[in-house]
């Protein structure tokens, strides 16, 4: 237990300095504590429930638009805005931006949150292939369909206010950074909240098997519902978040992504490790150093390069990092082995 | 008048889709797999009797051509990742298939760009009704050839050897392997014609319509969604969805307008899977 302490002290403490210790990572560091939200809320439902969503992006992309058009919206016409591009004829003050940004990510997680749980009760009684395909469509479905809405930018996009002029250059990144931080610190403790709580055991039977869970007298649609709207409310600050971050919100492209962030999030708890704590964290690091160090390499190939990265993990790592180590080491974490039993399968292999 | 030229439109374009729906139904129903790959392989199919215009050559001849080559492509596509998920969880071959999807959108547009292209047939237009409904030849001739190539492969598949072991494997693999059929060499098989029924598309497609490397995943949702209103195996429900679909697709773009075709599309699909979710049901009922 003094153990896992220090980690997170440690974790806690290098959270804090890395601005100042990586001053010219700040916008990567910022988008690595929203990948990992993304990647940790998407296995409470995909790796713990095991219902596979594609639709999480949904509550990214509602929670990227939401959050910005009450931003503005609480302020200024929101049409004209959209219609101007965001140029200058309007400015925030900084006491508008940041409260416009505070009810901006309330709005933006509680709405994706209703949202949840009125599109769960429809669909969470699917099951396998249909519950997959049915996000991926409700995902493009919405990118489509934001497309066309003319209030919030359409086609063209969608400019965020921009950081008013507070304190020095470094100011937007720290805020940013530090903003997408205490989202990852909440995001984690509510996570390791629920892991330990009975809940958790609930989601696993879910995903075990769901009808014996059913007959065990377990309401296994309240629990989905609830297990995907605690996933949506995070994605929804999250993309909150990245919606600042980036400054321009277009809906195929930057909000609902599915092609890009929805696959990410995925593949990021995938490559970690599906239904571990610690795995969707390690994984989304690693695939986020992953992608920027060799993204350059790749320059215009980087998508062919995530195809075939989605195929060889899928086929050759299915269980992940996570996975792998509680292979090598089990031990750590906490599981006895018969060593006459081992050594036995040592030969036989 | 307006409504009959969409209904037309409509029932044409929805023989094309059921064709594509009748390859996905098939490796669905032998391999228990759902390719998301499916439209990328129609956008290929298409770029290849693209080709045969830029060169000269006639595109109705790709219609021959491109199923010879996409079958190759299927068959190497199998070899290479399908055999490694056809066993496994669920998930992963949808995850697989869709990284196949990226790859493929990624490559077609390096290869081919980014325009969005057609391929001129020539075959000029038809018009019904005092000129009131105007229906190109192409899109005649393209729901001709569709339904002659799922009448000879629903005739293949009845009376051929590798037909029946397809049909076999579909029904119990294991039943199958037992009794001697190869079923590494049926899966391979139904993956390779599945790609050359979506390579026949493709190219009925690019003549009649346009083709870009990122209009995939439509057909692979609309044909998902065909074979889930019809069911697998049940060849005149896929006929009739398909062209339902394509009417309903046809009157979303004149009511809604074209900006929101693709999005209706779409959430068509998660109303039918919502639809069905309600109907399919059962009543529970707990204890207090």
């Amino acid at each position: 237990m003094s153990k896992n302490i220090i980690l997170y002290a440690a974790i806690l403490v290098f959270g804090i300095t890395a601005p100042f210790i990586f001053p010219a990572f700040k916008v990567q560091l910022s988008i690595l504590c929203v990948l990992i939200v993304l990647a940790t809320t998407w296995n409470i439902q995909g790796g713990e429930m095991g219902y596979n969503s594609f639709g999480n992006i949904l509550f990214y992309g509602l929670g990227m638009y939401l959050c910005a058009s009450v931003q503005v919206g609480m302020f200024f016409p929101l049409a004209e805005w959209t219609e101007s591009g965001g140029e200058k004829t309007f400015v925030h003050t900084p006491a508008q931006f940041f409260q416009g940004m505070a009810v901006g990510l309330v709005v933006a997680a509680v709405v994706p949150t209703i949202v949840a749980g009125l599109i769960g009760y429809s669909i969470l009684g699917l099951r396998g292939h249909y519950f997959a395909i049915c996000t991926l469509g409700l995902g493009v479905a919405a990118g489509e369909i934001s497309g066309g809405i003319e209030i919030i930018g359409a086609g063209q996009g969608f400019t965020t206010p921009p950081f008013p002029n507070v304190g020095n250059l470094e100011s937007r990144g720290e805020f940013f950074y530090y903003l997408s931080f205490l989202v990852l610190i909440l995001t984690f403790i509510a996570v390791r909240g629920i892991y330990s709580t009975r809940f958790k055991l609930i989601l696993n039977a879910i995903r075990d098997n769901e009808d014996k869970a059913e007959a065990m007298g377990i309401e296994t649609m309240k629990y989905k519902i609830v297990g995907w709207m605690i996933s949506a409310f995070f994605c929804g600050l999250a993309g909150g978040i990245m919606g600042g971050l980036v400054g321009y919100i277009d809906s195929t492209d930057v909000a609902f992504d599915g092609r890009e962030m929805g696959v990410f999030m995925v593949l990021m708890a995938i490559l970690g490790g599906k239904g571990t704590l610690w795995g969707p964290i390690i994984g989304a690091t690693v695939f986020h150093i992953f992608k920027e160090g060799f993204w350059t390499f790749f320059l215009g190939w980087q998508y062919v390069a995530l195809g075939v990265l989605i195929v060889v993990i899928v086929i050759y790592f299915p269980e992940g990092i996570m996975g792998w180590l509680r292979e090598k080491y089990p031990q750590k974490f906490g599981e006895v082995i018969d060593e006459k039993d081992r050594k036995a399968q040592v030969e036989l292999k | 008048m307006i409504s009959v030229q969409a209904c037309l439109d409509g029932i044409l374009l929805g023989i094309l889709f059921a064709l594509i729906a009748y390859g996905m139904a098939l490796q669905w129903g032998v391999m228990n797999i759902i390719n998301i790959a499916q439209g990328d392989l129609v956008i290929l199919g298409g770029y290849i009797a693209y080709f045969m215009y830029l060169y000269g050559i006639h595109p109705a001849w790709g219609v021959i051509v491109s199923p010879i080559i996409m079958y190759f492509v299927g068959i190497a596509i199998y070899k290479l990742v399908i055999n490694k998920v056809v066993d496994r969880d669920l998930f992963i071959s949808i995850l697989a298939t869709f990284g196949i999807s990226i790859l493929f959108m990624q490559l077609m547009n390096f290869a081919f760009g980014a325009d969005v292209v057609l391929a001129n047939s020539d075959y000029g237009t038809t018009m019904l009704f005092n000129s009131n409904v105007v229906l190109p030849n192409s899109k005649i001739f393209s729901a001709f050839i569709s339904i002659l190539f799922a009448i000879c492969l629903v005739i293949y598949m009845k009376k051929s050897k590798l037909g029946r072991a397809i049909r076999a494997t579909a029904q119990n693999a294991r039943a199958a392997k037992i009794l001697g059929v190869d079923t590494e060499k049926v899966y391979a098989a139904t993956f390779g014609i599945n790609a050359a029924l979506c390579g026949v598309a493709g190219a009925l497609i690019s003549i009649t319509f346009t083709i870009h490397p990122y209009m995939g995943l439509p057909y692979t949702i609309r044909s998902f969604m065909i074979v889930i209103v019809a069911g697998l195996g049940n060849l005149p429900g896929v006929a009739m969805s398909g062209m339902g679909l394509g009417v309903f697709e046809e009157f979303a773009d004149y009511i809604l307008g074209t900006e929101f075709r693709i999005g209706s599309v779409f959430l068509l699909l998660v109303l039918i899977l919502v639809y069905r979710r309600f109907k399919l049901s059962r009543k529970r009922e707990y204890l207090k």
